[in-house]
């Protein structure tokens, strides 16, 4: 294409030219945009994390960071296609506002404080052995029935099932029978 | 279906492209009511006169499909000489308790079939106080396999009579005074609907929360199968009735449940009162006929994965670990634990029940009375916050400094920073592969119960209690830096195995004698052959639509449920146009996986004394249950009766106009200060309102409100009125409303819009108020809002505890609502006003 400035301005092109959106509307800039999943170093296949349709997911990752996440055109749910809210989970995964660090209230307290991973376990796995003892209720009511109602559960239903399972099965051993799930409510 | 599960909706829109016609059935009008061929506003808590009133055109026009009907439903069967309807009593079903507020279900029972002692009998009072009819999620109740029966249809006991007789005043008059649906639309789609289904058509139903989140949920969706199985749409394609659920695996959340009534597959978990050991429990818990009979192999092999080689026959597998309930201890029933303080410590894994759970207020008192609180989750949820910034600071009903709960946030991992499989709507398990690891303190849930598991175990002592626990097989791979236990292994042994470690293929293959072991009956398959079933992805392209080489469904990757029913008695296809699994001379085949035994010829007839599936004939379809047949009429397993009926909601402004009784007589309140109730026909709370959902948030807001993208498209808590009901308050467009119930007040802007119609219902107008309830207090968000779900009170159906949140009544004002104490005033002067 030759001519001066004006003619190389594509709204002039656009204007000329039969489909003002195709050669006419190239310029500089767009020629060298690339799609942002092109230099994707791996790309995982995922499942949409909100409703129960359970569209195709295509998570695609480059130096350690999630840089899209796109419909699977191989699905046969979805065929590639996602909502507002699918279209949006890559925010979902690294949006500034989420809370990546332990925090810890203590009893009475006005703010959070800091904690380590390693720290909070114990604390946890402790809390949990002591309750346990001190609700244990062996008979109800003349039946036995070795339980505690002293300590409760209630999950998500965006649990995965084998995190529902082990959930479940640990409870259950511990006697914890006040385990819920949003598929009650 | 457009605004909730857009993605799901293509295929609506593709079929009305192909020339189906779509009604749309909501008191809310949204995206989907936008793109159908008829959209028909309903009262809230209505659906069953509508339902029952298409039943009724079915059955006094003779429109059933009478050959499916009667090969392949209980429409013939006798039912016991005691058994009284709510057309006798003005409402009421025999056997009902005023006093307790339950029935004894004996007299609901098969003639011939001699029920238990009343309170042990499924559906009676100890079954139903542990929600046991929860346990029908993958199976029917007990009853006999080959009750007495009718052909003819013309007994006055057969199910078929009881039916017509139940149904016969469920009119289109009626129609219009409580649904205010006039009778010219409701004969539309009623004549749609039959002409519809038959040999050569089918017509589906599609419900979500608004069907089911009521005192009489449960018999919603069964009002939904009758007319299904009058109009043979069940087993077949084109057919069904679709649950469309909210959450990316709550399937799977109830397949293997994280419930306080299931075991994984449905089982239920022992009661102290209704069962001993396992024979007995096993006796108790449904019939021997139907694929259920094989019980023992189902529950043995789910001991022997939770505790391997310490279950032996000796010790009944070790049954006895197994915590036995005493009764109700639901999410509501542990909130009010918490208040009281018998719970100290509470596990919220990705759940948010201080704005999702109805009565948002009792949640908080509950919260704020704990010892130690654990919040796993993306984001600081109000549930995490609540001691710092929920409504009840600000009215001075709780202080910061006075609240004694220890909280500990925990990071999570997001979905796509583990593996792991979702259930969708339809059965069908997905594995997700991870694309990374999780950031900083980030763990799965996975990471957090398997190694905390670890720890408690280190900390137990020799004492017997303890035994259950240390003897728990919980030792599973750890893969990578982060010591992640392998998700496969879990799935792995979810999957079973046999005594040689042999992964198995089928449920089929499962024994009743410790032999084999599996985490979850139904799942059974998913690792067939060593293989991850869930991760298979065939492309759409390079198979049929069925598409069973896509992901895994359960049972047995069986996309269909009941699909022997495609075909007739004889096995031929109904139709050329229906066609899907029928008998081709020597075996079942089709495009999806057969249920019934590949070589069980139509023309089977069980043996004097069969049990299990050998017990089910070459015509009986529905195959989990004790009959093989659709259920009709429910002769036992419910706790608020076999037919479903009209109740208004426990808060409702309109009279019962169908009988008497006014409400579900079973349903479950909780009457205590902190769960006050709005007085049913209260003039201090004219309006119903409803709840809702929008497509660009999802629930509580925790995955929605801290996206930008997001909240930028809803960024403000609403109300969406008619300009009726806006001009009669003097509520103007984007300009705030308050809204009153006897448990809080809230404010939302005011969004008047012609899509809400003023309901006419038999000379009054009935006005709804719709709220989406995505917001919340929490600065976790980019956007925040009042909590519409603490306007609801808790009110349960009686069946499964589900709360009534999608049928109430309020008052509405303009303007703002009173902070501080004033607040409390207001809502005083409503309670006692």
């Amino acid at each position: 294409m030759g001519g001066g400035w004006l003619s190389r301005w594509p709204v002039i092109r656009q204007l000329k030219g039969e489909d003002g959106r195709g050669q006419a509307a190239r310029s500089a800039r767009t020629d060298a945009l690339r799609p942002r999943v092109e230099g994707a170093e791996t790309v995982a296949r995922s499942v949409c994390p909100y409703c129960a349709v359970g569209c195709g997911q295509l998570v695609y990752v480059k130096d350690g960071k999630v840089t899209q996440i796109e419909g699977d055109p191989d699905s046969p749910i979805s065929r590639g296609r996602l909502c507002p809210k699918g279209s949006a989970s890559k925010q979902l995964v690294t949006h500034p506002g989420r809370q990546t660090k332990i925090l810890y209230r203590r009893p009475y307290g006005t703010e959070w404080e800091p904690l380590d991973l390693e720290t909070a376990m114990d604390m946890i796995a402790d809390r949990v052995v002591r309750t346990r003892r001190e609700t244990w209720q062996q008979t109800h009511e003349g039946q036995e029935v070795r339980r505690t109602l002293g300590i409760a559960g209630l999950g998500g239903a965006t649990l995965d099932n084998e995190e529902n399972y082990l959930m479940k099965k640990l409870y259950t051993a511990l006697g914890a029978i006040q385990v819920e799930n949003q598929a009650r409510i | 279906m457009a605004e909730c599960h857009p993605v799901g909706y293509q295929w609506v829109m593709e079929a009305r492209a192909r020339g189906a016609k779509v009604f749309h059935i909501d008191p809310r009008f949204s995206r989907t009511s936008a793109t159908v061929d008829r959209y028909l506003a309903i009262r809230a808590g209505t659906d069953i006169v509508l339902l029952g009133a298409l039943i009724n055109y079915v059955l006094s026009n003779g429109l059933d499909f009478r050959e499916y009907v009667l090969a392949y439903t209980n429409a013939a069967t006798l039912v016991n000489k005691d058994f009284r309807d709510t057309e006798d009593l003005d409402g009421l079903f025999s056997g009902y308790d005023e006093e307790t507020g339950r029935y004894d279900p004996s007299s609901w029972a098969y003639e011939g079939d001699v029920p238990e002692e009343e309170e042990q009998t499924e559906g009676g009072r100890r079954h139903a106080e542990a929600a046991g009819s929860d346990s029908y999620g993958a199976r029917g109740a007990g009853a006999s396999a080959t009750p007495p029966a009718d052909p003819t249809l013309t007994d006055p006991r057969c199910v078929y009579q009881i039916l017509k007789r139940h149904y016969s005043r469920y009119t289109p008059e009626m129609v219009e005074e409580l649904c205010g649906i006039p009778p010219e639309r409701f004969h539309e789609l009623a004549e749609a609907i039959t002409a519809n289904s038959g040999r050569e058509r089918t017509t589906a139903w599609v419900y979500s929360v608004g069907w089911t989140q009521h005192s009489v949920g449960v018999q919603y969706i069964r009002a939904a199968a009758i007319l299904q199985l009058l109009l043979g749409n069940m087993g077949r394609p084109g057919g069904g009735i679709m649950a469309l659920r909210g959450h990316a695996s709550i399937q799977g959340s109830t397949d293997i449940p994280t419930l306080f009534n299931l075991l994984p597959g449905y089982i239920a978990m022992p009661h102290a009162h209704r069962h001993d050991g396992l024979d007995h429990y096993l006796e108790r818990e449904g019939a021997d006929t139907g694929w259920w009979g094989n019980r023992r192999a189902y529950v043995v092999s789910l001991l022997k994965a939770w505790w391997g080689d310490a279950a032996t026959e000796a010790n009944d597998y070790c049954f006895d670990y197994l915590p036995r309930l005493t009764g109700d201890h639901g999410h509501y029933a542990t909130v009010m634990g918490q208040i009281d303080g018998t719970v100290k410590g509470y596990f919220v894994v990705g759940e948010n029940p201080a704005v999702g759970s109805a009565n948002g207020k009792a949640q908080r008192l509950g919260l704020a009375n704990l010892d130690w609180l654990v919040v796993r989750d993306l984001m600081l949820v109000e549930t995490a916050t609540f001691w710092k910034d929920a409504p009840e600071i600000e009215t001075g009903e709780l202080r910061t400094e006075e609240i004694g709960t220890e909280v500990f946030f925990m990071p999570a991992a997001s979905h796509v920073e583990k593996e792991g499989t979702f259930t969708n709507t339809q059965r069908l398990l997905q594995w997700r592969e991870k694309a990374l690891d999780p950031p900083d303190d980030c763990r799965s849930d996975l990471w957090f119960f398997y190694h905390l598991g670890k720890r408690i175990r280190q900390r137990l002592g020799d004492d017997e209690i303890d035994r259950p626990v240390k003897e728990l097989t919980w030792d599973y791979p750890e893969i990578g830096e982060q010591r992640d236990p392998d998700a496969e292994a879990v799935l792995r042994e979810i999957n079973g195995r046999a005594a040689d470690g042999r992964l198995l293929a089928s449920l089929r293959e499962l024994k009743p004698d410790g032999s084999t072991s599996c985490g979850c009956w139904i799942y059974c398959g998913v690792y067939a052959d060593g293989v991850n079933m869930a991760a298979r992805r065939t492309p759409h392209t390079e198979q049929g639509p069925v598409a069973l080489e896509w992901g895994w469904a359960w049972p047995a990757n069986r996309r269909i449920l009941y699909n022997r029913a495609s075909a007739d008695p004889q096995g031929r296809p109904w139709s050329e146009r229906k066609k899907y699994v029928y008998w081709d001379g020597t075996k079942w085949t089709g495009p999806d996986v057969p249920d019934f035994e590949e070589d069980k010829a139509p023309d089977y007839v069980p043996p004097e004394g069969a049990k299990a599936q050998d017990a089910l004939g070459g015509t009986d379809p529905f195959i989990m249950q004790s009959d093989g047949r659709g259920w009709l009429y429910v002769p036992s397993g419910l706790s608020d009766g076999p037919l479903p009926t009209h109740y208004e909601p426990h808060e409702s402004p309109v009279r019962n106009a169908l009988y008497a009784q006014q409400a579900n007589p079973a349903r479950r309140t909780i009457d205590r200060p902190e769960n006050p109730y709005n007085p049913a026909l209260s003039p201090r709370f004219p309006y119903v309102y409803t709840t809702s959902r929008l497509t660009e948030h999802h629930t509580t807001g925790a995955m929605s409100r801290p996206l930008p993208y997001l909240a930028e498209l809803q960024p403000e808590a609403f109300c969406e009125v008619s300009p009726d009901m806006a001009e009669e308050l003097g509520l103007e467009n984007g300009d705030w409303a308050t809204i009153v119930t006897a448990r809080t007040a809230i404010e939302l802007r005011v969004l008047v819009t012609g899509r809400v119609r003023p309901l006419r219902l038999n000379g009054r107008t009935v006005h709804q108020v719709i709220m989406p309830y995505h917001w919340g207090y929490s600065s976790g968000g980019v956007i925040t809002g009042d909590v519409v779900n603490d306007l609801p009170s808790i009110v349960l159906d009686p069946n499964v505890y589900i709360q009534e949140s999608k049928a109430g009544t309020c008052d509405v004002l303009p303007g703002r609502r009173p902070r501080g104490t004033a607040l409390l005033d207001l809502v005083e002067r409503y309670r006692h006003g």
